[in-house]
This record gives C-alpha cells, structure tokens and sequence, in this order.
C-alpha cells in the first residue's frame, strides 16, 4: 500500500467516524446557545441553558449521576484489584460478564433483586414474608442497584487492564523486597506496586467513570426516577414531544460532557494526592498494622459478579416459565410460550442485520487502517490519527448522537436501519480497531522480511501471512464487535428515530412493568448471542490450525 | 552461631529439588550456595525469607538466633534480601528509597541525616533527591545494598548479587557488600555460578546435588 494509499484509508475512517461526531458535537453545541435554524432559533442565547437549569431535577440528577457513576468507577477499582491480588483462575467467572450487555446483566439484575425476585424468594421462610415486601430495592432513590449493575459489567473490564498493566511491573520482586524491608501486604501494594501501576490504568479508569456518569440503558432499568440519573434526564428531554425542550436538551448534552471533564480532573486530583501521600509515607519508614484482617472482603467481588450470572440465568428461566408463584423457588411449570408468542423474531432479525453488515464493513476497515498505519510515518499515525479514530470510545454517546441524528436529517438522510448501522459502526469500528492494534503489532516482522525478500509484494504480504497470522485476533475482534454492536441502545433509539426496534430496544422498554416472561426472552436473547459467537470465535482457530503447533501455541 | 538451616529439602509435587541441605552460617560471615541452573537455589532463598511458593513444599528446619522462622510472616522476619537487579523503587527518589528501608523514628532530623550518611557511605553523597533511572549500574547496587541495611536484618540473603556488574565492579561490590555485612555482624547466604564470588565470601560452601 503506497502512502496515498494509506492516506486515502485514513480519510475513509475519518469520514466515517470523525465527521459525524463533530458534526454532531457542532450541531448541539450551536443549538444548546439558542442556534438552530430549522426551528427557527437563530440568535445566540444562554436561554437553553437556564431553561435548563430550571428542570426541577436538574440538579438532584446532576449529584445521583456524580454519586452513582464516582461510587461505581470507585468500587469497580477496588474489587479489580482484589481480584487480581488473588491471582488468575477469575476468567470463568469474568470473561461471560465482559460479553454479555449492560442491559442484560441489568435485566437479570433486576429479576434477581427485586422485593419479588429470586434473593426474596429465598429469604422468605427465613424472614417470613408471605408477600414480596414493599421495598425500593430495583430502581431505588439513592442509586444502588445500579451502581451494582455497573460494577458488576465495569470490574472484568478493569481486571483485564490492571492484568496487562501488572505485566509490565515487577510486583513478585517489588513484594518480597517490600517484606524482607519489613513492610506488610498492604502496605506494600499502597506505597510500592500501587503509585507505580496506576498510571499505566490512568485511562481505563477514566472511561470507566465516563461510562459510569453517562449511561443510559442500564440506568433506565436499575435507575431512581424521581430524580434519574443526569443522561436520563437528557435522554427524556430529547424523546420528549414537546420541541421546547430540544433546545434545553442540547444544553444538557454539554452539560454532560463538562461533568466528565470535571469529574476526571477530580479523580486526576485525587490520584494527585494519593501520589503525594504515598510518597510521604514511604519516606516515614513506618511499619505497623501489617495484619489488618482483610480476608472477609476478598469473596466479596466474586459474589457480586456471580450475581450477575445468577441474574442471566434467571433471565433464561424466566423465558420458559408458565407459572411461577411466589415464594416458590422455582417455576411451577416451564413452558415455551413467550418464544412461541414470535414476536421476538423482528427485532432479532434487524439486530442481526445491523450486527452483521457492520462487522462486515468494519473488520476489513480496521484491517486496511492496520495496514495502512504500517506504511505511514510513526510520528503521524500512533500518536495523532489512532486517537483520533477512538474518540467515540471516550465521549459520551449522548453529547453528540442527537446532533448526528439531526445532521443525517438534514441531508435527507431519514430514519431507517441503513443510517443506525452507521452509528453503531462510530463505535464497532473502533472497537474491532483497537482489539487488532495490539496483536498486529505483536505480530512477527521478522516473517514478512523474510517474504519481502522471497520477493512477496505488500499485498502478498497482506493476504498470504498478516491475514492467516491475525487469524485468531481477528475473530476475537468480530466477537466483540458483535456484542457492542448487540447493545447499542442509544445510537439505535436516537437515529433510528424510535423506528428501528432491536432486541435491546425491546428489551429496555419491556423492563419496566413487562410481561416477565416476554422480557425474559429479550434478555436471554442479548446474554446469549454474544456468548455464542464468542464460543465460534474461540473455537474458529483451534479448527483452522488443528495441525499448526506452533499457530495453537498462540492461543493464550 | 546465627543462621541455622537443618535437613532442608523442597519439593514440587512429588519430585524432591535437591538433597537435604544442613547449613550453619555464623554472625558475620557469608555462605555461598552453587549448584546447577534449575536445581532450586533462588527457591531455597524465598524459602528462608518466606516467600515459597504454594506449589513448592519445605520440610526441615530453619532458625534464626535460635528462634523458629516458619511461623514467622516474611515482613516480620528479619530477613534481608539482594537480587541481581537492585529494584529501586522508579517512583521514589534516591534518598526516599533507603527513606523507605530505614526504620521509623520520631526525629526527622535524624532520619534525614542517617540516610545522607548511608548515601556518602555509598558514594552517593549529595544524591538524595536523584531519579534513581539515573544512577550507574554500580551506583544501584550500592544504593539496593544500603537500603537493605538500613532496614536492620538479622539475616541476609543474596541471589546472584554480582552477576549484572561488569569484571572490575564485580571486584569493587563483592568487597563493599563483604565489608558491610562483617561490620554489621549478620549472617549472609549468597548464591552464585562464579567460583570468584564463593572464594571472596570465604565462607562455607554448599554445592546443592540433584536428588
């Protein structure tokens, strides 16, 4: 691939995530100062933004959003690390949750820990209920199940960073030279490993707290309503009938975005001064309260992330359940019903097919800019062009996708499946990118000189070996493509205009007060579509490379 | 008499490392420890300073000054350890690392005077506030030396000290690390590939044996 070539790849990507996401950003940003012409606003105003303000749960939802997403980034990074404290053999448990939808394990979630749900079935003889108690515990006003939710599909994302970051740092040398100097466990990790892991996850983190402060989904599921979370709010401000509000909306988007760059400048601050005191501390010399007995908390995020398998597997239970009366356990009869009722196929059918032809537009598309990285300057294409490319990644979906959605408008572009494949590509895209970056930069050069000099041309090169060699990323790629892409509810409620309904639309909307049988099979849907083609994935190359060692040696 | 390690063995699963080891290593003196790669001598070190492995198991008996290590916690037993890499610690100055071995005391001032002094011992005089990415290989060594010390061990343990340091600093070291560990009067066990170490330990010498 020569450099125009290269550069045409990149213009492609760009145009295809870059240009929507500013124009989208633009758009509202403009309309959240009283600019938009096509209703008539056209003079620059903050009138958006005091309309705004005076929502009457406008600040409530601004502090539960700060409270839910700040507790949830917090306790993800705590039970992270224990988890990696205690060493491997977590990945049973933890790589399911990974693949599995926030709304699923939201879903499930709520099944299992409602006054009605399986936790109170089996507290009942023991607490002597004879009716589900009348308690907030789905939905309640301080936040908690859904920082649950949150935690429990947040912990496994930052487990898998903090393993690769700890990789890169000797921490079985740096824990016995801390405890031959004296220092307990604790200690150890607080003053030595701690200040020098956390800047190699300073990133993850914050997208985790991104996430956290602007999630839609599964805040609409486990969520308080009287005052929802901040991105709720906007959300309903958005879908609501009343075009007056579009404006205030807008200010919302921007709103939100300055609350994440807020909140991460706060938990810069705070790594700040956990840096400072560490340092301090470690020039003390102390040694005291080694034995602080911390074994109680160590099962407590392998329970908490079993609850949310637990929950999934309810949501499957569920689907099959003729009847099942409180407080019995189990169902009393099992039926096919809810999937015989059929009207589930649809909206499977338009997931899949937006699934599929993303992933098919996609996976070429990260493996040409791939390439093309290999054949443009390093100063140009690492530092300025990928990062660029994952911005979707980072922003909050609800700053800019109803300005994309009234950009597509604008070019006549009207609401159907072709545009919402779009918008899930602005996040599929990027993510199938950044799964293939790492292992093709693993990938041997030392082979492909070798067939440079057999006279196999960049192309030759392309096709005969980076393909075959990526073989496996590859299809780890397209499985995770496939699950972001599965749970994509804003992009699809937004540029779908409220016309293109998918199983996790459905499934959103069903939460509350449903049939929970009919819920059950969306949930099922969700939770096992992405497992499923993460076992294709995984079983792909062990097939294809059934006879190449050395290919099998790669799996790890 | 100070270190005293008697019919030692360590064994993964059913396949015992080497043959029982006994060993009497006296105040102030250096130990060597040789034996082919692979045989376990690294092990028999975490094993002393109570790092071993779940999958490795010990049986035997080790005291020091008389008293029991195996029920002791690693951090509370006293003993001292020096690797190949001196590990400074990247995000901690020069001076906060041997800050961090020292033991507490209420006097700031003291504190930051005994540190100056290990530094100047080391010849790393006027280098507290140094990135320690900075120094010389030789000049970390030291620096890992006197930041073990600093600590107070009653034992030291040493694995492959010497072998990251060129011909002529290896020369220089051995007799900065001998000299200390015969002024602080501690026991040391050093294991080593160079006959060159074991003879300037002067010291009693095991060659560990395949079972």
């Amino acid at each position: 691939m020569g450099r125009g070539a290269s550069i045409g790849v990149f213009s492609a990507a760009a145009a295809l995530v870059l240009v929507p996401i500013i124009a989208g950003f633009a758009i509202g940003l403009a309309a959240s100062l009283g600019v938009f012409p096509a209703i008539g606003a056209d003079h620059l105003t903050f009138a958006p933004y005091h309309r705004l303000m005076a929502v009457p749960e406008f600040w409530g939802a601004l502090g539960l959003s700060l409270q839910t997403g700040g507790v949830a980034t917090a306790l993800s990074l705590l039970f992270a690390l224990i988890f990696v404290t205690q060493g491997g053999g977590e990945s049973r448990i933890l790589a399911p949750l990974l693949a599995i939808p926030h709304a699923a394990i939201a879903l499930g979630l709520a099944f299992l820990i409602a006054p009605s749900g399986w936790i109170m079935r089996a507290l009942a003889p023991l607490l002597g209920f004879h009716r589900p108690p009348d308690l907030a515990l789905v939905n309640d006003p301080a936040g908690f199940a859904l920082i649950l939710g949150l935690v429990i599909k947040e912990t496994p994302f930052l487990v898998i960073a903090i393993a690769s970051a700890m990789a890169q740092l000797p921490v079985t040398r740096t824990r016995q030279i801390g405890a031959s100097l004296g220092y307990g466990t604790l200690r150890i990790w607080a003053l030595l490993i701690l200040p020098q892991l956390y800047p190699l996850i300073r990133m993850p983190v914050m997208v985790v707290l991104a996430y956290g402060l602007s999630v839609v989904d599964m805040a609409l599921i486990l969520g308080p309503n009287a005052p929802p979370t901040f991105a709720v709010l906007i959300t309903r401000l958005f879908i609501a009938p009343d075009l007056t509000l579009l404006l205030p909306a807008f200010a919302g988007a921007m709103v939100q975005i300055a609350l994440i760059a807020l909140a991460c400048l706060g938990l810069w601050l705070c790594e700040r001064g956990f840096m400072r005191l560490a340092k301090a501390e470690a020039r003390m010399g102390r040694r005291g309260g080694t034995r602080i007995p911390l074994s109680w908390i160590r099962p407590l995020p392998r329970g908490i992330m079993g609850l949310g398998l637990i929950g999934v597997a309810g949501l499957l239970l569920w689907s099959i359940t003729w009847r099942w009366v409180w407080p019995d356990v189990f169902p009393q009869s099992l039926s096919l019903g809810a999937w015989q009722g059929g009207d589930w196929r649809a909206p499977l059918q338009t997931s899949l097919k937006i699934a599929v032809i993303s992933l098919i537009i996609a996976t070429p598309l990260a493996l040409l800019t791939l390439e093309a990285v290999d054949h443009l300057p390093n100063k140009l294409a690492k530092p300025i062009l990928l990062p660029l490319i994952y911005t979707p990644l980072v922003m909050p979906q609800i700053g800019f996708l109803y300005g994309v959605n009234l950009a597509a408008l604008k070019l006549g572009i009207t609401a159907g499946v072709a545009p919402v494949i779009w918008a899930h590509l602005l996040f599929v895209y990027p993510y199938i990118l950044l799964m293939l970056h790492d292992p093709w930069r693993a990938m041997d050069r030392r082979v492909l000189k070798m067939a440079a000099a057999l006279g196999a041309g960049p192309w030759r090169q392309f096709f005969a070996l980076k393909l075959p060699l990526m073989l496996r990323a590859i299809m780890v790629a397209i499985a995770v493509g496939f699950a972001v892409s599965i749970a994509q509810y804003l992009p699809t409620l937004f540029i779908g205009g409220g016309r293109v309904t998918t199983i996790t639309t459905e499934a959103v909307t069903l939460a509350s007060g449903g049939d929970r049988r009919i819920t059950g099979v969306y949930g099922s849907l969700q939770a096992t579509l992405p497992l499923l083609v993460y076992l294709i994935a995984f079983l792909t190359p062990r097939y294809v490379w059934r006879n190449r060692r050395a290919m099998q040696a790669r799996v790890t | 008499m100070s270190l005293k390690i008697t019919e030692l063995s360590l064994s993964i699963g059913d396949r015992r490392l080497f043959q029982p080891l006994s060993l009497i290593v006296a105040r102030g003196e250096v130990a060597t420890i040789m034996g082919p790669s692979g045989i376990g001598k690294s092990t028999l070190l975490t094993a002393i300073a109570g790092h071993l492995d779940p999958s490795v198991t010990a049986t035997g008996h080790m005291t020091l000054e008389g008293q029991d290590l195996a029920p002791l916690a690693p951090e509370t037993r006293g003993v001292g350890m020096i690797f190949q890499d001196p590990c400074l610690f990247p995000h901690l100055s020069l001076g906060n690392n041997l800050a961090f071995g020292l033991r507490p005391s209420a006097d700031r001032a003291a504190r930051r005077a005994g540190i100056e002094a290990a530094l100047e011992t080391a010849g790393l005089a006027g280098l507290y506030e140094a990135d320690p990415d900075t120094l010389s290989g030789g000049q970390k060594s030291r620096a890992s030396l006197m930041r073990s010390l600093l600590a107070e061990p009653r034992a030291l343990l040493m694995d492959e000290p010497f072998s990251a340091l060129d011909m002529e600093l290896r020369e220089e070291m051995r007799r900065f690390v001998f000299a200390h560990i015969r002024a602080r009067n501690i026991p040391a066990v050093m294991v080593t590939h160079d006959p060159a170490d074991a003879e300037a330990a002067n010291g009693p010498c095991c060659q560990l044996q395949r079972d």
